[in-house]
């Protein structure tokens, strides 16, 4: 057997999100880990197939928001109670119902920059280079092709006994993944 | 989505017009909104419509400075009226935004998905509105530069903090917070379709420019979850963020002791105005924006449709809020707040009063009829109406309250100069020319979430 160079993984290219699901599911099924699917718009029944479930990110958030909240709280506390202490129409200095809108506000913006960093992160991005760009259809992944990727580094991917199983798939095509 | 909705069933009620006409593919979806991008010719209407924008940023440009070289004089502000355009064009470009908002998060939460087609330049629209609208009170304060201290609590070397008891910094937190979560959704919005440009554009820089903007989306699975998570989330925190936003303007006001302006009713009722300016100027944009881009099959009379009876029931509450207005002027049995409410029937800004009710509450009564509701021309003349009744709404409120307070001695009247005219038409001419811009190198529409309205879109039950 000549040696071949090293590969990212193999690519099938499905024409609908039906085939995709369905192939995703047995690939799943048949054990490999280190795949994944493309689709031109999100797929609720893939991640499913996919054995999916849920993700950090609405954890991240409430942290994010819970700290936004004291953090905005606190800000107002100590700048208008400690650092500079001004009597403002006979107000207590600690007039905390003053200080609701801005605390409600700030836990906003610490949940949704969370929300928008934390799911950037978590995705790893941006990174923008992949070695799936280096198949030339896979510029329809953006438009109306579904891919799914197999990697080469998954402990069961064989060359050869890989790209059998993803034919049984019935792919549109089938792709080596340069690196 | 769950699995027992199915998109399917909303096109094919034979009642009413579908969310996208029948016959789109994914891939006609991506190349139809993708081509209005990547085209290497621009229209002429397109220059036409930049360039009246433009001309109004000339004079924004021309009126900024001759502000801040002399000085906010230039201006009919004067006591006793101290809050004249400022106030006036902050509030309603603020809650022209906010249709944007209720678009993007809002009817996602609720499942509505005929927003689909018109959420993205919704948001742009809320962008903008939030820009023009945080000029005034930047410029109101004379020194703009100086600014930074009296607004943002940063450490500062006279070692002061800004004064937090203050209904005006609440405003700042939430017209900056609102400013920064609306880019962010916009931004996560636009990112798969960023992807779809950089893979369709033929050309070296924007490919490069869109590839940058992107940041390698692929459409990854476990991407797409934790993107719908994110999408999902930040609509959740729209919703109260919108609702805040416009309460805590109407805060501006209500914690005031002016009568007019001192009333429990302002929260819920300049909410309401604020969707009901900003679905008129949603529909005042996307009506020649359909015809000039030949969006019918995507922008359907569906769309125009529900915009009016969303326009139909706000104009309802704000209705209701002037109906309390006058109630309470003469409930209250309070000299002050009675004077008031005659003072704006019958005083000197009588007209702009009775114009307000005119635009706000009559023009739109004519949406209870389907007829009104399907005609072009009516949509579009209505929206105009009620864009022009809100403008008057922010007026009475702001001056007719400070012009005749409590005390003979502290009556005046306010005249609007040319200055303030000036910067009035100019936001507006910033914020056509940031749509146009926008139209032209942005996906107006967004394609990825068409994608998913599509009948093929559906994943059929595997045998």
């Amino acid at each position: 057997m000549k040696r071949r160079r090293p590969i990212y993984g193999l690519l099938a290219e499905f024409d609908n999100p039906t085939d995709l699901v369905a192939a995703a599911q047995r690939v799943h099924d048949y054990g490999y880990t280190k795949m994944d699917a493309y689709s031109p718009y999100p797929i609720e029944e893939l991640h499913e197939a996919m054995g999916m479930h849920g993700n950090k990110l609405p954890f991240l958030v409430l942290c994010g928001g819970i700290l936004g909240g004291l953090g905005g709280y606190f800000m107002q506390y100590w700048m208008s109670v400690i650092d500079y202490p001004i009597h403002i129409g006979g107000r207590p200095l600690h007039s905390w119902p003053s200080f609701i809108p801005i605390t409600f506000e700030m836990t906003v913006l610490g949940a949704a920059l969370t929300a928008v960093f934390g799911m950037l992160a978590l995705n790893g991005l941006p990174m923008p280079y992949h070695p799936v760009f280096n198949v030339p259809s896979f510029a329809l992944a953006s438009r109306d092709r579904f891919f799914i990727c197999i990697e080469a580094a998954d402990s069961k991917f064989d060359p050869d006994a890989t790209r059998r199983f993803l034919e049984t798939l019935k792919p549109r095509a089938i792709a080596e993944v340069p690196h | 989505m769950d699995k027992d909705f199915n998109p399917k069933t909303l096109v094919a009620d034979p009642e009413r017009p579908p969310i996208i006409e029948p016959g789109h593919t994914f891939g006609s979806v991506s190349d139809k909104i993708g081509s209005f991008v990547l085209t290497h010719r621009t229209p002429k209407g397109w220059w036409v419509g930049f360039g009246i924008g433009f001309v109004g940023v000339m004079l924004l440009g021309q009126t900024l400075a001759n502000l801040l070289l002399r000085g906010t004089g230039i201006w009919g502000v004067t006591n006793p009226v101290g809050w004249g355009f400022d106030i006036i064009n902050f509030v309603w470009w603020i809650g022209i935004g906010h249709a944007g908002t209720l678009i993007s998060a809002i009817l996602l939460l609720l499942r509505q998905e005929w927003r689909t087609s018109i959420n993205r330049f919704a948001e742009a629209m809320t962008l903008f509105a939030v820009a023009c609208a945080a000029m005034y009170p930047l410029f109101h304060t004379g020194r703009p530069w100086l600014a930074i201290y009296w607004l943002f609590p940063y450490p500062n070397t006279m070692g002061i903090w800004p004064q937090f008891r203050s209904p005006l910094m609440w405003d700042v937190f939430a017209v900056a917070t609102y400013g920064t979560v609306s880019l962010l959704f916009w931004f996560v919005g636009l990112i798969p379709d960023l992807a779809t440009l950089r893979d369709r554009s033929r050309k070296r820089i924007p490919r490069f420019i869109y590839g940058m903007l992107a940041m390698g989306w692929r459409g990854s699975a476990r991407h797409w979850s934790r993107y719908e998570t994110a999408y999902l989330l930040l609509a959740g925190l729209s919703t109260p963020l919108v609702l805040s936003v416009h309460t805590i303007v109407s805060f501006d006001f209500a914690v005031g002791v002016i009568p007019g302006w001192h009333a429990t009713i302002f929260p819920p009722y300049f909410v309401a105005g604020a969707i009901f300016a900003g679905f008129a100027m949603v529909l005042i944009l996307a009506i020649p924006i359909r015809a000039f881009y030949r969006l019918e099959d995507f922008i359907t009379m569906r769309h125009l449709d529900n915009m009016a009876k969303i326009i139909l029931v706000t104009g309802l509450i704000v209705a209701y809020g002037y109906m309390m207005e006058a109630f309470f002027g003469w409930y209250s049995a309070n000299p002050y707040e009675s004077f008031m409410i005659l003072n704006r029937m019958k005083g000197p800004y009588a007209t702009i009063y009775w114009l307000l009710i005119a635009c706000n509450v009559l023009a739109p009564q004519a949406f209870w009829f389907k007829s009104m509701r399907a005609s072009i021309p009516a949509l579009f003349i209505v929206s105009v109406i009620v864009s022009f009744g809100m403008w008057f709404e922010r007026f009475i409120i702001v001056v007719t309250s400070l012009h005749r307070d409590f005390l003979p001695s502290s009556r005046g009247m306010y005249y609007p100069t040319r200055w303030d005219f000036g910067m009035f038409f100019g936001t507006i001419g910033l914020f056509i020319s940031l749509l146009f811009l926008f139209l032209r190198f942005l996906p107006m529409i967004s394609i990825f979430e068409m994608r998913t309205i599509l009948p093929q879109a559906e994943v059929k039950e595997v045998k």
